[in-house]
């Protein structure tokens, strides 16, 4: 498993979590630090899946519940939700997650694209597939969540 | 390399200062308070960007530059009179010496026939004279070759160099006593010399009464004084300026004699009174880095006032930082202030009494907190004379373009506000003045017949208002054609065919976007993106803009700005249950109005009644699409708000709790921006708070309302 070509297995470490039931997960370089579920303020004419904004040490970042936001039920009201912060380019966001499990290296190989499965795949928020022992997890594409799509307004 | 650039980056730095330096003097002599120390000053200048120019090989820069300068010279020299054409044909070219230096900053080139064309407007007044080859004669050579000191000589050279003394001259006997670290400093007074000579006609005698004995003597220390006599009609100040970069590092002394007591010398005098000096510097330059430096006591002790008293006319230092590292500082006291509440509010729930201890160490913080806050601030704060002295020039490339003859007046150049609100608030300024030449001012034939000074004038003015910086564009032009706006508005279907506006609902339908009064395109405005473009880069700016306009004496326009964007003072206030801020600088009154007083118009038009004053009533909880569940029979809380154009409006709100001063947090940086909220603030409690945009939740702007933005006009003018 350590053993592995630099050149055609690099090895990238991902932190995965699940949300809306499924398992997802985000390469460790984008994420900045993972808190515990705190008070946000809402936002007016905020897009769907957009819950508000909270205070990260003096900054303003939006919350986005990764599971509405990708089309699945509206994450419960629950004090052991979680929040993982992620760096998308220049911005800081949270992303609402009901849990995180584990952080996982995996090879490059490893990494499967998704399979086409409906027309608006341009818009598809994952960028592959990862086996696991326990399943599959999928790795999530930011620029499709942060992206405004399917907003009610707009 | 990265050194060379850096060094670049200064002379372009330097370059700023001294167009600015180029730009009072311009304004000195437009307003006739210049004297020749001004016309000094703008050479210098000139001479000095000519100068490092050369050191960058920037050809077009030295050329135009030198050119420039030759025509400065000879009006230094008085040989030229500054008549008002001249001063035109100056500060056109002063305009295009910045275009120049903007172009090589950016590495782009310029048009050389534009070049050709300011350079020939500028030999135009050396040809008057006659004296162009004078002025063509190569004076200087900017290069790094080493200069050759040749000490006799400069005494044989001083009077054939020197102009014929003319009636007025003055004799003054100058005493010069470099001190130590004017030789470390690589200073040479056979340079100051020389500077003397160029002024009339000099004689130095050495010095050598402070010699010491053989055994006492101090290679590090110099110990050689002169005595000059220079005359000249120079002015004692010009004298001065010549020793203005060995100021403090040597004694000086400048008197005045009577003309007839100092006969010129023979010039083999000269020779022989002027030493060699380069005798004592040389080793001095040796010994400075090893022996401990003593000043000459004796000397300085006597000669300190006059060092003294010129320290004070030297500029006050300064300081060049990086920006990056003055906004983290800002950030830090943003958090500082932050955590100041949270502790305030933290000690407001303890059971203490008010006059305990804790309770005046946290009112103590808080007064600190806000000192360093306002210190912090200040050191971003920059005066707006740069912008303005930018939009003189705006006004003269407009004026050349429309054919007009227009001047600007400007006012509070030395107002301050935060550099991020100058940066951008020059686009739109620059817009509007063109504006103000362009579509305000008649054409001189229209301003004769009209009785005014066919020389049109825009006043540029900034004033501090309660705490916000307000800037005014007046000119004088013929104001604002109102049928014609209203029926272009029609026209293009801005507003409905039959709609019947009040004045200053048509003045500010020329910010409503696409809208643009001009019947023919020009190069300088006219493209249709008039001035909503200006309004919304102020609305940015946390801004407001207004217009008034008097027929037949021109339009008004005014800006009105935060001091700066980081802070503001609120009002704590809660909607629908979530607590939000509001900017108290819109807020006029808090108002718990009696039913009597509230009037119901059709379905949902609410009004208030204050005397008799009809005023909209607008609910910010249903504006920013919340849910509202407040019972209807009950009596609300009002805040009257104020637009720029003055009309206002009562907005419902739950509860007021608090006044304080918040930070100001962007949403747009890691979000977006909302409409109806300017931005957000962190409260003591840690939660964050969104910021109204008053004056779009009153004014119907907050993007979810399927009403146009008139029927928010229109109902104001009921």
């Amino acid at each position: 498993m350590t053993e592995t070509n630099p050149k055609t297995n690099l090895v990238t470490e991902f932190v995965t979590f699940f949300s809306g039931g499924q398992c997802f997960s985000i390469e460790i370089s984008q994420v900045r630090e993972i808190r515990r579920w705190g008070p946000f303020t809402s936002v007016p004419h905020s897009p769907t899946g957009v819950l508000g904004v909270m205070n990260l040490r003096g900054s303003v970042i939006p919350i986005y519940d990764l599971a509405a936001r990708l089309g699945l039920a509206v994450t419960p009201e629950n004090p052991r939700n979680v929040i993982v912060v992620v760096i998308h380019g220049e911005q800081t966001l949270g992303l609402l997650v009901e849990s995180v499990s584990e952080i996982m290296s995996v090879s490059a190989d490893r990494i499967q694209s998704t399979p086409e499965m409906r027309a608006d795949a341009g818009q598809n928020p994952i960028a592959g597939l990862i086996n696991t022992d326990t399943g599959m997890t999928q790795v999530i594409d930011l620029a499709a969540v942060v992206r405004p799509r399917g907003m009610a307004a707009s | 390399m990265s050194t060379m650039n850096s060094i670049r980056d200064t002379f372009f730095e330097e370059c700023e200062d001294l167009l600015a330096d180029l730009s009072d003097g311009f304004a000195a002599m437009q307003s006739g308070t210049h004297d020749s120390e001004t016309v000094n000053a703008v050479f210098r200048a000139v001479h000095s960007i000519k100068g490092g120019a050369g050191a960058f090989q920037l050809t077009d820069l030295v050329a135009f530059a030198h050119r420039f300068e030759t025509v400065l010279d000879e009006l230094r020299a008085n040989r030229l009179a500054l008549v008002p054409e001249l001063l035109f044909t100056l500060l056109r070219s002063a305009d295009h010496l910045s275009v120049l230096i903007e172009a090589a900053r950016g590495e782009t080139s310029v048009d050389n026939q534009v070049t050709a064309g300011f350079v020939a407007a500028l030999d135009l007044w050396l040809d008057d004279k006659n004296s162009a080859e004078r002025a063509i004669a190569p004076e200087e050579t900017f290069s790094f070759a080493p200069v050759v000191l040749d000490f006799p000589d400069l005494g044989i050279d001083v009077p054939q160099n020197s102009p014929e003394p003319v009636a007025d001259t003055h004799s003054y006997e100058i005493e010069f006593w470099p001190k130590s670290s004017l030789f470390a400093n690589g200073h040479e007074p056979a340079f100051l010399f020389d500077g003397l000579a160029q002024m009339g006609r000099i004689q130095a005698k050495i010095d050598l009464s402070n010699l010491p004995e053989w055994d006492q003597f101090d290679p590090s220390i110099p110990f050689i004084g002169w005595k000059i006599v220079l005359e000249t009609a120079a002015s004692p100040a010009e004298i001065k300026s010549v020793f203005e970069f060995v100021e403090g590092l040597c004694d000086l002394r400048i008197t005045l004699q009577d003309v007839s007591a100092s006969p010129a010398p023979p010039a083999e005098e000269i020779a022989q009174a002027v030493p060699v000096p380069a005798a004592a510097p040389a080793p001095i330059a040796a010994a400075v880095s090893s022996a401990p430096i003593t000043p000459s006591a004796p000397v300085s002790a006597a000669a300190k006032p006059v060092a003294a008293a010129a320290d004070t006319h030297a500029p006050k230092p300064t300081l060049r930082v990086d920006l990056d590292r003055v906004d983290r500082l800002i950030n830090a006291v943003g958090e500082l202030i932050i955590n100041q509440a949270m502790i305030a509010q933290r000690v407001a729930e303890l059971p203490v009494t008010t006059d305990s201890e804790v309770v005046t160490y946290v009112e103590d913080y808080r007064l600190l907190a806000r000192d360093i806050q306002e210190a912090v601030m200040a050191i971003r704060a920059q005066p707006v004379k740069p912008l303005f002295q930018r939009m003189s020039r705006i006004v003269r490339e407009a004026a050349d373009a429309t054919g007009k003859s227009a001047q600007l007046l400007a006012f509070g150049e030395e107002i301050e506000v935060d550099k991020t609100v100058i940066e951008r608030l020059a686009d739109p300024l620059t817009h509007m003045i063109r504006n103000a030449v362009d579509h305000g001012l008649e054409t001189p034939e229209d301003r004769k017949r009209a009785g005014k000074d066919p020389c049109g004038i825009i006043k540029l003015s900034a004033a501090h208002r309660s705490g916000r910086v307000i800037i005014t564009i007046k000119d004088d032009g013929a104001g604002l054609n109102r049928p014609r706006i209203l029926k272009i508005a029609k026209d293009k279907g801005l507003i409905p065919a039959d709609a019947e506006l009040a004045d200053a609902d048509i003045d500010s339908l020329l910010f409503m976007p696409g809208f643009s009064t001009a019947s023919k395109v020009s190069n300088l405005s006219g493209r249709g993106v008039g001035l909503d473009v200006v309004r919304t880069a102020v609305t940015a700016l946390g801004g407001r803009v207004a217009i008034s306009s008097t027929p037949g004496f021109g339009t008004e326009f005014t800006i009105s700005l935060p001091l700066t964007l980081a802070v503001m003072d609120g009002m704590i206030v809660s909607v629908n249950g979530q607590t939000m801020v509001a900017p108290i600088s819109s807020i006029l009154e808090t108002i718990r109005p009696s039913p009597s007083e509230l009037h119901s118009v059709g379905a949902h038009a609410k009004f208030l009644s204050i005397g008799d004053k009809f005023i909209p009533i607008v609910d910010v909880a249903e504006s920013l699409g919340l849910n509202r569940g407040r019972q209807e029979n009950q009596t609300p809380l009002l805040l009257l708000v104020e637009s720029e154009n003055q009309s206002q409006c009562a907005l419902i709100v739950d509860e007021v709790h608090d006044q304080r001063q918040v930070v100001i947090k962007g949403l747009e940086h890691n979000f977006r921006s909302v409409a109806g909220v300017s931005a957000a603030t962190v409260l003591g409690n840690g939660h964050i708070a969104l910021i109204l945009d008053l004056d779009a939740i009153a004014f119907q702007r907050t993007g979810n309302q399927d009403q146009p933005a008139e029927l928010g006009l229109l109902a104001k003018g009921i």
